[in-house]
């Protein structure tokens, strides 16, 4: 269990500094940090609140090297997302965190590394692709695959362009269905495996993405020869108290909140098969 | 340069295939390119031929009354069309090159009477297809799930 920060169930207030817009349903909010500066592990989530609508878990999405900022970005989905998604600069959230495990990157030094994504899950991965990038050195290979719904609905597109233009690094992106002015990929993320320059005997793999696709990208790197144990999934369950309290998240004998929302693949494979846990 | 069986003996969907195999499936192909726009095939057309991407990206795209969809696209060391082993052998879509695309082709003609004169030489090449079209077909099934846009996102107001 990692350590909880200090006054883990009081929100504390985080003045939102800027609002990005993404995609029709997507924004990135930047928050001033409630202590000045703070630290977070990629993969790690805090949870926001919306003043007078509620609480919901968020993947923090900035980098890790900036500690003066506290970014997260938010699919409006439902009351408390989409209330989110519509603050405004110099409003106030409620912030606490951050809570969960971190992407072991240090797994990776070394090695190769695939980082998978699919929608919004490249969310929790942005913070550990600017921690590899800014040691690249330690890393062999690097490639990541990133799978959307349309061309309309990717984020981070300015981003997405300069890992593209860097020669240290494959960006490969899909999706799922678009007019004939797309000139990328469309098909789903895992027809990208067999193709991403990477050793399979050598990587170290982080997925996020629905569940579903978590568990077909499992299923494809294992056949490729990539080790359960080489791969990290983060699970993005619903959750309430964000401290394995409340049972809201559990997921087999795991609390996502608690345990993850990152584990090894491997530990969690038979139970992303099971139905209805 | 490569001989077509060197080319042929490289590309995945032939990996350690037998060589007489290899040479026999040969006779059968020749080396194309696309440049970028033109169509490997159109929808309705005789499906006389098999493709083998060896450079290069191709659309397979749909004429809808909303416009053309592109369904999915394939690139190196993928197979395109197999309406050819389907009577009454026309292509379901169009096949676009989306940059200058490098690839194998295969006289279909040719391929059928090389699998009806020699079944096992026939089901060799079976073999390798049902995999890629199964591949295909579970792709296809993730792909229409719409996985990435549920639950359904909410149209926000312009920043
Ligand atoms: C660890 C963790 C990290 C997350 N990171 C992010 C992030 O970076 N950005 C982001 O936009 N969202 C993220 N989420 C999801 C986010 O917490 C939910 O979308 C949010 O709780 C929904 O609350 P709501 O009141 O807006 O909608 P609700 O009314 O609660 O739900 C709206 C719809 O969304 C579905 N739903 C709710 N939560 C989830 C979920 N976790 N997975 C799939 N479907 C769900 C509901 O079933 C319902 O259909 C994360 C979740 C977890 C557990």
């Amino acid at each position: 269990m990692s350590s909880l920060p200090l006054d883990w169930s009081v929100p504390r207030p985080a003045v939102v500094l800027r609002v990005r817009r993404e995609t029709q349903d997507v924004r990135t909010l930047y928050l001033r940090p409630p202590e000045g500066v703070w630290a977070f592990q990629p993969g790690q989530f805090n949870m926001l609140y919306a003043f007078g609508v509620g609480e919901v878990p968020v993947s923090v999405s900035g980098d890790p090297g900036h500690r003066d900022v506290v970014v997260h970005t938010v699919r409006a989905v439902g009351a408390v997302t989409t209330a989110l998604a519509r603050v405004r600069p110099g409003q106030v959230v409620g912030l606490r965190g951050p809570f969960g495990s971190g992407w072991p990157l240090q797994e990776a030094q070394g090695r190769d590394v695939l980082v998978v994504a699919g929608g919004i899950g490249l969310a929790p991965l942005r913070p550990l692709v600017c921690g590899l990038l800014r040691h690249r050195h330690r890393y062999g290979r690097v490639a990541i695959l990133y799978g959307a719904r349309t061309p309309q609905d990717l984020l981070y597109r300015d981003e997405l362009q300069r890992w593209r233009a860097r020669f240290d690094m494959q960006v490969e992106v899909t999706v799922d269905r678009a007019g004939p002015d797309w000139r990328g990929n469309v098909g789903v993320v895992t027809r990208l495996l067999p193709r991403a320059g990477v050793d399979p005997a050598e990587v170290v793999a982080f997925v996020c993405g629905p569940e579903v696709m978590m568990r077909f990208a499992g299923r494809e790197l294992e056949a490729l020869g990539v080790a359960p144990s080489q791969v990290f999934v983060s699970m993005e369950r619903n959750m309430q108290c964000a401290v394995g309290l409340c049972g809201h998240c559990q997921f087999g004998a795991s609390f996502v909140c608690r345990d993850g929302p990152v584990f090894r693949y491997a530990e969690v494979r038979d139970r992303l098969w099971v139905r209805e846990l | 340069m490569k001989t077509l069986e060197e080319l042929l003996a490289e590309h995945p969907f032939f990996r350690g295939m037998r060589t007489d195999y290899i040479r026999l499936f040969a006779g059968c192909a020749s080396n194309v390119r696309f440049e970028e726009g033109a169509y490997l095939f159109r929808e309705g057309e005789a499906a006389d031929r098999l493709f083998l991407i060896r450079q290069g990206r191709v659309a397979l795209e749909l004429h809808t009354p909303q416009g053309v969809a592109v369904i999915q696209t394939l690139s190196d060391g993928d197979v395109v069309g197999w309406s050819w082993m389907v009577p009454p052998y026309r292509w379901a879509f169009d096949a676009r090159a989306l940059g200058l695309v490098r690839a194998v082709s295969f006289d279909a003609a040719c391929l059928r009477r090389k699998a009806e004169e020699d079944p096992a030489l026939g089901y060799e090449l079976l073999k390798r297809l049902v995999p890629v079209i199964v591949e295909r077909l579970q792709a296809t099934r993730l792909q229409l799930l719409d996985l990435y846009g549920e639950p359904k996102g909410r149209v926000l107001p312009s920043a």
